[in-house]
């Protein structure tokens, strides 16, 4: 019995720990601005206010203009990096084809360098095809470093539906298209959501390629735009709008994980053990 | 789930031999035996983004290492002077210190948490499942993000942390997480293991699970204590995630990046630029990419052998 309370007191004081940081912002994002920016803080907020939020609006471009940029951004990874690897994972596990391995070889390399090393020439390709400063460049690069976790995980998909299946269908007067999308997309569909999940996830969270590839302010992702409120204002810095920000960035992250728990371990877990 | 059933009755609708079905050409229905350009077809795609945002670039890089680069002007080959210069150059020679430092660092400092949380999500008692998502969700937050709510909360005036601390007493005055290398680091790392820790930890959950529970059975009937199935069953059965979660935490501390710009932006006085962190400002604010690029090429090499390495590793145990 005292163990089991022993174990609970230290659990739930390390889960305080790890939760408190989140609650924290969320709580000040709901203080008035004034309590907001008051020293020393108050636990609680005495009343409630989105005065915070509202302030967000007033914020170089207004958050709408970033919000919406950081959707493009991840709406595009996400469309490009599934349609890549549903078509690509589908080919690497049931073609043979001229250099299939050099390919998926090349495709898993880029998992080998890393990520920030390869900006550099990139930032100078982009301005060369006029796509440096536009969100479709960056979503483009976005893609590009989705790809090997994201053409492994599907062609490990693909190639766990058995071939019988897919005949029967053929056998059964599908389209070889028809085939394919009824029987195997609907047996991968796991994958598809877990690839989906991800790109969505890690385009969403970017920093350092938007800072790198983005030189126009009204371009800015949410993350971008966050660190810039931290660092651009000589004056003083609205602590209650920052916090503010910071729910707006992580909430969907948060509440996708939620929803989507099973997609997300095993995505996780799918790519650590990509090795 | 519905597609296998669907796809049964299917099987059981089929009584008519195959051929009645289709004119004799479809019998090469097999997949793997179609015309080898359909899979080109489908894998075409990913090769042009492989070949145009990632093999192209490599070349560039290497290019661009070469050369004398201002940002805005046109590169003129330089041999390898921006080589034979990176020895001289303090600044990225103090990164290179810094980085491995704050690698080795953050790697013992997140095995040494992850396992007192992985005891606790791995325990049967009730909550244990409520725990792990507690200590999972700074994970699901992004970087820049968090590193800005860290930014915020270590503020000496407005910051929370320094109210928490003088709240039971541990300090009479705002600690100035950031004022020192020290402290700045300090600060880095305890934000790093906030956010990263989750991911170890369930990663070493999957890792538990992975070992057969009879072995546990067994060495109970055999008497063994606790400590010893620890030792014996444990700890091997769980060595390939050790080492895995070892070379992702050395692969992704050598390239930090987001945590130390957010919150340090190097300082104070350059004691906390890391490899990536003076790349950047190589290139982006002192605008000489050539020499950048060969920062990021020995960068490369390194990762590359450490990759290598952990294949190697990885390959030998399998065999």
């Amino acid at each position: 019995m005292r163990k089991t309370v022993a174990f609970h007191a230290v659990s739930a004081a390390l889960a305080i720990a790890f939760l408190f940081p989140l609650l924290w912002a969320l709580l000040n994002s709901l203080k008035t601005k004034s309590e907001a920016n008051q020293q020393p803080p108050s636990w609680f907020p005495h009343s409630l206010s989105i005065a915070n939020y509202r302030s967000l609006a007033g914020f170089d471009q207004g958050i709408g203009t970033y919000l919406v940029n950081s959707i493009l951004v991840s709406g595009l990874t996400v469309l490009g990096s599934v349609v890549v690897c549903v078509l690509g994972g589908y080919g690497f596990a049931r073609f043979t084809f001229h250099g299939k391995s050099v390919l998926f070889g090349a495709t898993l390399a880029i998992l080998m360098v890393p990520y920030a090393t390869i900006l550099l020439p990139l930032y100078i390709l982009l301005s060369r095809l006029g796509l440096q400063n536009t969100l479709i460049g960056l979503a483009l690069v976005l893609v590009m470093f989705q790809l090997p976790f994201g053409i492994f995980l599907m062609r490990n998909s693909f190639e766990a539906v058995p071939r019988e299946l897919e005949e029967a269908a053929l056998v059964d007067g599908c389209s070889s298209f028809g085939a394919w999308r009824r029987v195997c997309l609907r047996i991968v569909l796991p994958g598809v959501v877990t690839v989906a999940l991800f790109s969505f996830l890690t385009s969403w969270n970017e920093y350092l390629a938007p800072l790198i590839f983005l030189n126009d302010g009204r371009k800015y992702t949410l993350p971008v735009m966050l660190v810039n409120i931290r660092y651009s204002s000589y004056n003083i810095i609205d602590f209650g709008a920052l916090q503010a920000g910071m729910v707006v960035a992580m909430v969907p992250c948060l509440v996708l994980y939620l929803l989507l728990q099973r997609f997300y371990v095993s995505g996780l877990v799918a790519g650590a053990l990509r090795g | 789930m519905a597609a296998p059933n669907t796809l049964k009755d299917s099987f059981g609708t089929l009584s008519v031999p195959k051929e009645s079905f289709r004119a004799p050409p479809r019998k090469s229905r097999d997949p793997a035996s179609r015309r080898p350009l359909t899979g080109l077809l489908f894998v075409t795609p990913t090769a042009v983004v492989v070949a145009v945002l990632f093999l192209v670039p490599l070349g560039i890089l290497v290019y661009m290492s070469f050369t004398d680069w201002p940002l805005l002007a046109s590169p003129t080959p330089n041999g390898m002077a921006n080589y034979t210069s990176l020895p001289d150059d303090d600044l990225f020679v103090g990164a290179i210190t810094f980085t491995l430092i704050y690698t080795a660092i953050t790697t013992v400092v997140l095995f040494a948490v992850a396992f007192v949380l992985v005891a606790i999500s791995h325990s049967q008692r009730r909550g244990s499942r409520f725990y792990r998502t507690a200590y999972f969700l700074p994970y699901v937050v992004g970087t820049a993000a968090a590193s800005t709510m860290w930014w915020v909360d270590v503020n000496d005036r407005l910051g929370v942390f320094n109210q928490v601390l003088q709240g039971v007493g541990l300090t009479n005055g705002p600690v100035g997480f950031l004022d020192t290398p020290g402290k700045a680091l300090f600060t880095v790392i305890s934000l790093v293991v906030w956010k990263f820790v989750g991911f170890q930890v369930i990663v070493l959950l999957v890792g538990l699970q992975s070992i057969p529970e009879q072995l546990y059975e067994a060495a109970r009937v055999d008497g063994a204590s606790t400590l010893q199935r620890l030792r014996y069953i444990t700890v091997p059965g769980l060595k390939p995630t050790l080492a895995l979660l070892t070379v992702l935490s050395i692969t992704g501390s050598l390239l930090a990046f987001d945590q130390f710009y957010v919150l340090t932006h190097g300082g104070p006085d350059n004691s906390t630029v890391t490899v990536v962190l003076a790349l950047y400002n190589k290139a982006f604010q002192s605008f000489r990419l050539g020499s950048a690029a060969a920062e990021a090429v020995v960068l490369l090499v390194a990762l590359v052998v450490i990759n290598v390495i952990q294949l190697r590793l990885l390959r030998n145990r399998e065999s």
